[in-house]
């Protein structure tokens, strides 16, 4: 077992953990924050994506221990302070960029990344960035549309309904 | 002018806010009090006898609780085939056994051998590591028609062979069939694989069984699309265990599409084992264990003949084809590549005879059953395919013969038992042919030539049959079970409603759709309205979501149940208002007495339902809630034209598409987003098919290579193009309330042969005589059939 303590959505926390515990596990077994899914076992996914320290991380790929001291966030802190959707999110549900909702968190979080360092990504910089977070139900055409309106870019004028 | 609300309106969903934010409650966020976990020992092998288990060390591994094998699940049920069908011999098919746990025998990789229920996850698998089991191998057979030779291994060595059924449909017409083709002027051959799948929702397949001794109920928490069935097939034909005693909860599910409809071996186990135990036992699935053990798709290997007249006019068709089962029945294999299937082969056309044959045939794999669509796109590939070969031979524009052939009066009896009550098929094409720009293409293709690109462009139309039904006719054709739905509307005392359905949404928004249609139909707003899915304990019994049916089978007693409410309701506003019942009228939310300025709001007549000071109690019961069971007439017939339009390049063989369109028929649409949305992601599957995705088996040993993301190429976002799709072609159904189709499947059905069809056409533009690419068409199968 090891101590591990990290600051997770702002609020410091420390647990005892086995080695082999991965930060997905530790996020929704430990912290029982179970918006961050799993998706697969391989770490192709991107159900799991989370932000560690601002960048975006698979948490299926990284140990618990190895996230020790770091920043992390994930989709239960990306609303809005009021709890009203933040920009990502609200495009996500205006451009109906999500159907079952189980990708959904690590897109939106691979979204917030990507703009982050890219604040006006072209349609094919979004489906290049986005080849990490499988979607099964989308057929991807909505999640684009709704990231190029969430960066304010003019989305009608690039994809049909 | 779109509407805002009520039905047509593109309402924003309601469920999206707890996805977006993180709080969606999926079958493995469910923890309960003392819970423990299991983990299945698998079979590394496709075929063998096991000749000794020996648990001991296991059992005393720390944490562990308990070890089952199969010999704890003697004398229990099996799992059940929900579909009975009979052979062209008039026989019934061989339906083997398919035991919980292994017994004797393990038939395909992933066959689960033994189970270690231990207080954590990581006992339960290091415990599962030191269970000895010795199994002496067996050849495996893989390739269907090696499987059905003399001499090959059995799969079940109780079966005189490997065929599970030999179905011929319509059989009455076989000869004359056979005598059409051959007089035809002219005959087109083809044959083809349609690949095997696997439906791969994000969400892995969860379990947890939990027992309660004060009552002694059995809850299961699963992920399924139907949790009648799986109390039905569960508590009936397996653990034996009555219904009122048995509750199965589908919360949140993470996609289906198909997969999660059957019963399968870790449901069972998990509620038999938390009895056992005496503790609740949660099982989740690796993305590894979905490979190896979540019912596949697909997989019919095909042989279409087509004959046409000395005009082009369709004459006859005939198909045979092999059906894989893999190892065992799954709850829904056998009606796939029959019923779902036979009956879809005239497609749009007018062909006036059809005989297909079906070998339905055991193999070392993994079990297959319905992936989105399900039969409809295995018919729709032949038949798309077979039809751009003729025009292809007979060198006529591929759009203009199907044109030729097109069904155009409606109701059309087809000669495969079906009856197809509206459709405009030309409507479609000349929808399609606006929307992709067919016109433009000769400029593209040149463009693309100047570039030193290949370009092609496919057509293919598809018809579908949604929400199977009626009972009574499914019944005949060997189904156990009925398909009706049902719903219930509870109207609250303060006027909000919570509507009990059988569906169940896992992706497809009824949360937010349903609630229009009441809304539209009281006059309040949909924000007064809750839905209520997937808990056995809540709802009535309803069959589920699968095959596009929710709207039309279950939206249309949701429709029933409402209208009673309705005629309730105004029996209580005339009595407050002092009026006849017939004068009353309901319109936005408010009860009038026509020719009066007399009304009474929805709000009113709801509080005296509840609260009866003044209620004519001698005539009706206090109270708002109505109950409706509904059972369609037909099934519903969905239609549309898809496009893609792709370059190819000559130097490497890839593959990319530029534009893909849909025109789509799905009659009346209720929430125009969401059904958008369900075509884009059948797209994406159907382009998955075609150019990417392959469930594929070592054919020696039965081994699965395609095990995982690295190896089994999902539709990734830079994949796939944005898709045109157009739905304002509506020829509403004439026999339900909505006069709506369904959606579900349409995308996934109609897309791959377009894809195909385009690739052959780039091909051929290039000069490369290529007859035929089997799925998917992946660069080096591409660069391969450009050699030659």
């Amino acid at each position: 077992m090891a101590k591990v303590a990290m600051k997770v959505n702002g609020k410091s926390v420390s647990r005892e953990v086995e080695g082999r515990t991965l930060l997905v596990q530790f996020l929704r077994e430990d912290l029982r924050l179970t918006g961050t899914h799993v998706g697969c076992d391989t770490s192709q996914c991107g159900a799991c994506l989370v932000h560690v320290n601002g960048e975006a991380v698979k948490s299926c790929t990284m140990f618990a221990a190895e996230a020790d001291g770091a920043e992390v966030t994930t989709i239960e802190a990306m609303a809005n302070d009021d709890g009203s959707l933040n920009t990502v999110q609200q495009a996500f549900q205006d451009y109906h960029g999500l159907q079952c909702g189980f990708c959904t968190p690590g897109m939106v979080m691979s979204a917030t990344a990507l703009l982050k360092d890219n604040p006006k990504p072209s349609e094919r910089e979004i489906r290049e960035y986005l080849q990490g977070n499988i979607c099964r139900c989308t057929g991807y055409h909505n999640i684009i549309k709704a990231i190029m309106a969430a960066s304010g870019q003019d989305v009608a004028s690039v994809a049909a309904e | 002018m779109p509407k805002d609300t009520g039905i047509g309106a593109s309402s924003k969903r309601r469920e999206d806010v707890r996805f977006l934010t993180g709080n969606g409650r999926y079958t493995d966020d469910i923890n309960i009090y003392g819970q423990t976990y299991v983990h299945f020992l698998r079979s590394d092998v496709a075929h063998g006898r096991i000749t000794s288990i020996d648990t001991s060390a296991a059992e005393s591994m720390p944490g562990v609780v308990r070890v089952f094998t199969g010999k704890d699940f003697e004398g229990i049920g099996g799992l059940p085939c929900g579909w009975l069908v009979t052979d062209k011999h008039g026989q019934p098919m061989k339906e083997p056994a398919h035991p919980v746990l292994a017994q004797g025998k393990v038939r395909h990789v992933g066959d689960p051998i033994a189970a270690v229920v231990a207080e954590s996850l990581a006992e339960a698998r290091d415990a599962a590591e030191a269970i000895m089991v010795d199994i002496e191998e067996l050849p495996a057979v893989v390739d269907m028609k090696k499987a059905l030779e003399s001499g090959a291994s059995k799969v079940h060595d109780d079966l005189a062979d490997n065929l599970c059924f030999d179905w011929g449909f319509v059989e009455e017409n076989r000869e004359a069939v056979d005598n059409a083709i051959a007089n035809s002027a002219h005959v087109t051959t083809l044959e083809l694989v349609n690949n095997r799948l696997v439906a791969n929702p994000m969400e892995p397949r969860v379990a947890v069984g939990e027992y309660n001794r004060s009552d002694d109920m059995s809850t299961l928490h699963t992920t399924s699309q139907n949790p009648h069935v799986i109390r039905l097939l569960m508590g009936a034909f397996v653990l034996g265990i009555p219904e009122h005693k048995l509750r199965v909860v589908a919360p949140d599910v993470g996609g289906g599409f198909g997969t999660k409809i059957f019963h399968y071996a870790e449901e069972a186990f998990c509620t038999f084992a938390s009895r056992q135990v005496q503790r609740p036992v949660k099982w989740t699935s690796t993305r590894s264990e979905a490979f190896m053990s979540d019912a596949q798709g697909r997989d019919h290997v095909t042989k279409i003949e087509l004959g046409l007249d000395a005009d082009n006019n369709f004459t006859a068709l005939r198909c045979l084809t092999y059906a894989n089962m893999g190892a065992y029945l799954s709850t829904f294999a056998s009606c796939t590549p029959t019923w779902l299937h036979g009956t879809l082969l005239a497609g749009n056309y007018k062909t006036p005879l059809i005989y297909t044959n079906v070998k339905a045939v055991f193999t070392n794999t993994v079990p297959v059953d319905a992936y989105r669509g399900a039969g409809r796109p295995e018919a729709t590939f032949q038949i798309e395919r077979v039809i751009d070969k003729a025009a292809r031979e007979l060198g006529v524009d591929p759009i203009k013969l199907r044109r030729q052939n097109f069904i155009t009066e409606f109701p059309y009896a087809t000669p495969v038992a079906v009856e197809y009550d509206t459709g405009d098929y030309v409507a479609t094409m000349d929808k399609l042919e606006e929307i992709a720009d067919i016109a433009g293409f000769a400029a593209r293709r040149a463009e693309s030539e100047k570039n030193g690109k290949l370009r092609g462009l496919g057509v293919n139309c598809y018809i579908e049959a949604c929400g199977i039904a009626p009972s009574k006719l499914v019944g005949q054709l060997g189904a156990r079970a009925g398909l009706y739905d049902a719903a219930t509307v509870r109207v609250n005392a303060t006027g909000s409603i919570s509507v009990m359905v059988g569906a169940h949404s896992h992706g497809q928004g009824h949360e937010t759709a349903f609630p229009q249609v009441v809304a539209e139909m009281l006059g309040i707003p949909e924000d007064q309205i809750d839905i209520v899915h997937g808990d056995t304990s809540k709802i009535p019994f309803g069959m589920g979501t699968y095959g596009s049916r929710s709207l039309a089978v279950c939206g249309s007693a949701m429709v029933r149940a409402t209208e009673k409410i309705i005629n309730k309701a105004k029996k209580i506003a005339a009595h407050l208002m002092e009026a006849s019942e017939a004068d009353i009228e309901l319109k936005n939310g408010q009860f009038t007495v026509a020719g009066t300025d007399k009304s009474v709001a929805w709000g009113d007549v709801t509080l005296a339902a509840y609260v009866p000071h003044n209620y004519p109690l001698e005539d009706i019961e206090p109270g708002l809630e109505e109950t409706a069971f509904y059972d369609p007439s037909n099934f519903t017939y969905p239609s549309g034209a898809y496009c893609c339009e792709l370059e190819l390049d000559p130097e490497t063989g890839k593959v990319t598409i530029e534009r893909f369109s849909a025109a789509d028929d799905f009659g009346n649409i209720i929430n125009p987003m969401i059904v958008s949305g369900q075509v884009h992601g059948g797209i994406a599957q159907g382009i998955g098919q075609a150019l990417l995705e392959n469930c594929a088996y070592d054919p020696e040993t039965g081994q699965l290579l395609s095990a995982s993301y690295m190896d089994y190429a999902m539709p990734r976002a830079d994949d796939v193009p944005f898709y045109a799709v157009d739905h304002s072609c509506q020829t509403p159904c004439t026999h339900n309330p909505l006069g709506v189709k369904g959606c579900g499947e349409a995308g996934a059905i109609g897309s791959p042969p377009a894809v195909i069809n385009a690739v052959l056409d780039a091909l051929n533009s290039g000069g490369h005589k290529v007859e035929h690419i089997n799925m998917p068409a992946t660069p080096s199968r591409v660069w391969a059939a450009m050699q030659g």
